[in-house]
């Protein structure tokens, strides 16, 4: 046993450090599918609306992003089938990211060393991370029960879905610890264990969208929809994720002794002896920086383009014959007609994310900053705005090479659908090029904090939180126009569906550049540090 | 003589602390000037200062003729900077990182680069992670000293090497004298001080305390004298600038501030020498004088 000695002190060090963030992802994935569970009654409240939702429930391509329908007839079951896989996929990732921020990151970063020195175990650390991680998944499991019931939905299918749930976040708990085991890095091992739960997903994804359901069965997110929350529960089901749990993450434990502290059983990979020649001033230095994620965001977003531009035209058979939903569709995306509404709300999202990416991106000029390695550079004969400019480049064309991709695969697969190739591409990819003036103005934001008010950067996700939630909630919530007007999103014209509109455009394209000129003014003003 | 280096009066405060409190340091073109003091006693900034990294509150500073904040970019392609804790960007190799920066501040030559990296024995292919503090020390090291430049900025740019590595450091730093090229050095090793540089500046608390060339310094402090006299002697114990003094029937030892020798050994020589052994002062000697100030000043501080 004295090599899980200090294990309890490690715990305590793990909550408290996470002690604001944890809580947090426990409460908004607890709350969201009961609200859910109020909405369902009033969008279908009448035997015939359930009847026709389930019937459309059977649609292929919407199991592929959603999942197997059981039972669409009960506000439990409709519940499950809506929010369970989604929620057990955003628990996994935080489950992820849990174990490797308290044992990977602290290796890597060194910290563990320190630890490791004193009086602490040779497994404490890695079973306080698998502890820490498995304890959040199964609280926020109970947590989105309870609230279930507190929705007025059965005990036992609450259950069934909350553990649901928290097996996925067990199962991703005890993979990640063994990605943990295999690289240096705790970016590669949060990569490795992501990768595994995208895999995940794409195995039931097409299990669950064809004849081959025995697909489904081999995925541990098709095993939390499995339980059939709300449609005869299948509990044994979580026996299997449970034994899946036991068998992973006794390998992390078996592997974790036979390597050094600090190193992965993967070899690291050697790199070039000698720069290429790409890599010879700012910009090439941030291509090396932001490529990958650059090019991870790209596929992402073909992707995604690609699966909802598919499912597009089957948008009516999954809200049913729900006038309510019809309306709230309408009003969030547009009013000629279903589909354009559903393209619209897909170009609008797009803009979100490709806001997300932008601040992404420039927020990396702070975490080179902080990490010490600005300095370098700038004591070169690099000026401070030539560096500005290198990393804004992707924060400010990279946005529009994300609205590009996003836009023309969902415009290329809904035209195939219908046969209109020519036709839905240049108006899907309209709609989604007017959402770059929006995305740029968060993006420059995030300059402005950067230069003027740089301990403040990441703020900013704050202001982009509120754009966001004003967007996918105001309009249900029937917020008063001023206040949806606060999002920049709120002024970009719907396409398709409307005209497109140049004035709005023009401003924020205006407000973008004034927004820029302070930041970048104030960050030639600043000390660097 | 021309200046590489010119700083007075320099003022730097973050909130409430004040880093620099009217700093004066002058590095002569062509010279190692080390730069010596106690941790968080502002050498740092006073280095990120004349990079133009941080903006001076108050007092003069200029850098190669130019004005370090203004003239940043142009004043950059004329030196190399090895900062105190190298960061190295986790996905780029060393060499990567070395051959970067070469680029940055207008090209390497190849030669030197090559001589560097077996002269400190260093790995180009690693990653930016794998490597040790060391190791990360050597990438910027190489990186700076194949850089053509006039002016080189070191801090602290020897903390991780092993011995060895210091001596093959302490060549680089000699053969770069040789050249003509300028040196700041900020360090915290004495002996590699010594061995270096021709003049040293010793700050504390963002002020300049003492500057001038090491002999000048040794001036200021004491030499241990040790010497078997003829007879007892007489009359050491009242003379003034003599401290410690131990007597043993014949022999005596004790410390002399040196300005005062002189008229010491006028003293012993009317007893009569048989033998004398003299020890000059060591930097170490003089810096731990400073510390010990702080440290006292720190205890009538607390006391208060």
């Amino acid at each position: 046993m004295t090599a899980l000695v200090g294990t309890r002190h490690l715990v305590r060090l793990a909550l408290r450090r996470d002690r604001i963030i944890l809580p947090i992802w426990t409460i908004l994935f607890a709350v969201i599918p009961s609200s859910g569970a109020r909405a369902y009654e009033q969008f279908y409240p009448t035997p015939a609306d359930r009847a026709s939702l389930a019937a459309g429930g059977k649609n292929p391509s919407v199991n592929l992003v959603y999942g197997p329908t059981f039972d669409l007839t009960t506000a439990g079951g409709w519940t499950a089938w809506r929010y369970g896989l989604l929620m057990a996929v955003f628990v996994s990732l935080v489950a992820i990211f849990t174990v490797t921020r308290h044992t990977r990151a602290e290796e890597d970063t060194g910290r563990l060393e320190l630890i490791g020195s004193t009086v602490v175990g040779r497994y404490a650390a890695l079973t306080a991370g698998v502890l820490v991680a498995a304890g959040y998944s199964l609280v926020t499991g109970v947590l989105l029960a309870l609230m279930l019931i507190g929705a007025g939905l059965g005990a036992g299918g609450a259950f069934a879905l909350g553990l649901g749930v928290a097996s996925a976040g067990l199962v991703f708990t005890a993979v990640a610890a063994v990605a943990a085991q295999l690289t240096e890095y705790s970016r590669t091992a949060n990569g490795i264990a992501s990768a595994a739960l995208g895999v995940a997903f794409l195995l039931r994804a097409v299990g669950d969208s064809s004849s081959a359901t025995w697909l489904s069965w081999l995925s541990p997110l098709g095993w939390a929809t499995h339980i059939r929350p709300y449609a005869g529960e299948r509990w044994w089901v979580l026996g299997l994720a449970l034994a899946f749990t036991v068998a992973v993450a006794s390998a992390a434990f078996v592997l974790l002794p036979r390597r050094d502290i600090g190193a992965g059983l993967l070899p690291a990979r050697l790199g070039s002896p000698r720069a290429p020649a790409a890599l010879s001033g700012p910009l090439g230095l941030a291509w090396r920086l932001q490529r990958g994620s650059l090019i991870g965001w790209l596929i992402g977003l073909a992707l995604v383009g690609a699966v909802f531009g598919s499912i597009a035209n089957g948008i009516g058979d999954v809200v049913g014959d729900s006038q309510q939903v019809r309306d709230i569709l309408a009003r969030m995306g547009g009013v000629s007609g279903l589909v354009d509404a559903f393209l619209a709300s897909m170009t609008g999202l797009f803009g979100m994310l490709a806001a997300v990416y932008g601040v992404q991106a420039t927020l990396r000029m702070r975490s080179e900053e902080t990490a010490f390695r600005v300095e370098p550079l700038l004591a070169t004969g690099v000026g401070r705005l030539r560096w500005t400019a290198s990393h804004l480049a992707f924060g400010l064309l990279g946005t529009a090479a994300l609205l590009l991709a996003g836009g023309f695969f969902l415009g290329l697969t809904h035209g195939l659908r219908v046969g209109d190739v020519s036709g839905q591409v240049p108006s899907v990819l309209e709609g989604a090029v007017a959402q770059l003036p929006a995305a740029w103005l968060v993006t420059s934001l995030a300059i402005v904090l950067f230069g003027l008010l740089p301990r403040f950067a990441t703020a900013v996700w704050a202001l982009l939180a509120v754009f966001l939630l004003l967007s996918w909630f105001g309009p249900v919530m029937q917020l008063n126009q001023a206040i949806l007007d606060l999002s920049p999103f709120a002024h970009i014209p719907r396409i398709p569906g409307h005209e497109l509109t140049a004035t709005p455009l023009l401003w924020l394209t205006g407000l973008t550049a004034v927004a820029l000129a302070a930041g970048l003014t104030g960050f030639r003003q600043r000390d660097i540090g | 003589m021309t200046t590489a280096i010119s700083v007075s009066g320099l003022v730097k405060t973050f909130g409430q602390t004040r880093a620099l409190d009217g700093l004066d340091l002058t590095v002569h073109t062509g010279e190692v000037h080390g730069f010596l003091g106690p941790n968080g006693s502002g050498k740092t900034t006073t280095i990120r200062i004349l990079l133009g990294l941080l903006r001076a509150d108050g007092g003069t500073a200029s850098l190669l003729g130019g004005d370090p904040w203004r003239d940043a970019t142009s004043l950059h392609r004329h030196l190399a900077y090895v900062p105190g804790d190298v960061s190295l960007w986790p996905n780029l190799s060393g060499g990567e990182v070395i051959d970067l920066l070469g680029r940055l501040r207008g090209g390497l030559d190849e030669k030197r680069r090559k001589e560097l990296l077996d002269r400190f024995d260093l790995d180009p292919r690693k990653k930016g992670r794998s490597y040790s503090k060391g190791n990360k020390q050597k990438v910027a090291l190489v990186a700076a000293l194949a850089s053509d430049v006039e002016l080189l900025i070191l801090d602290e740019p020897t903390s991780g090497l092993d011995p060895l590595m210091e001596t093959v450091f302490q060549d680089c730093i000699s053969e770069e004298h040789a050249r003509g090229r300028t040196v700041l050095l900020s360090s915290h090793i004495l002996a590699e001080v010594e061995a270096l540089c021709d003049r040293v500046s010793i700050i504390r608390l963002g002020r300049t305390v003492e500057t001038g060339t090491l002999s000048e310094l040794r001036h200021l402090t004491r030499t241990t004298i040790s010497a078997e006299l003829a007879g007892t002697p007489d009359g050491l114990s009242t003379l003034d600038h003599v401290h410690d003094l131990h007597v043993d029937g014949t022999k005596v030892r004790f410390d002399v501030d040196s300005h005062a020798l002189d008229a010491v050994l006028r003293q012993l020589t009317q007893v009569g020498v048989r033998s004398l052994t003299s020890t000059p002062p060591t930097l170490e000697e003089l810096f731990l004088r400073h510390y010990a100030d702080e440290l006292a000043g720190e205890k009538v501080g607390a006391a208060r």
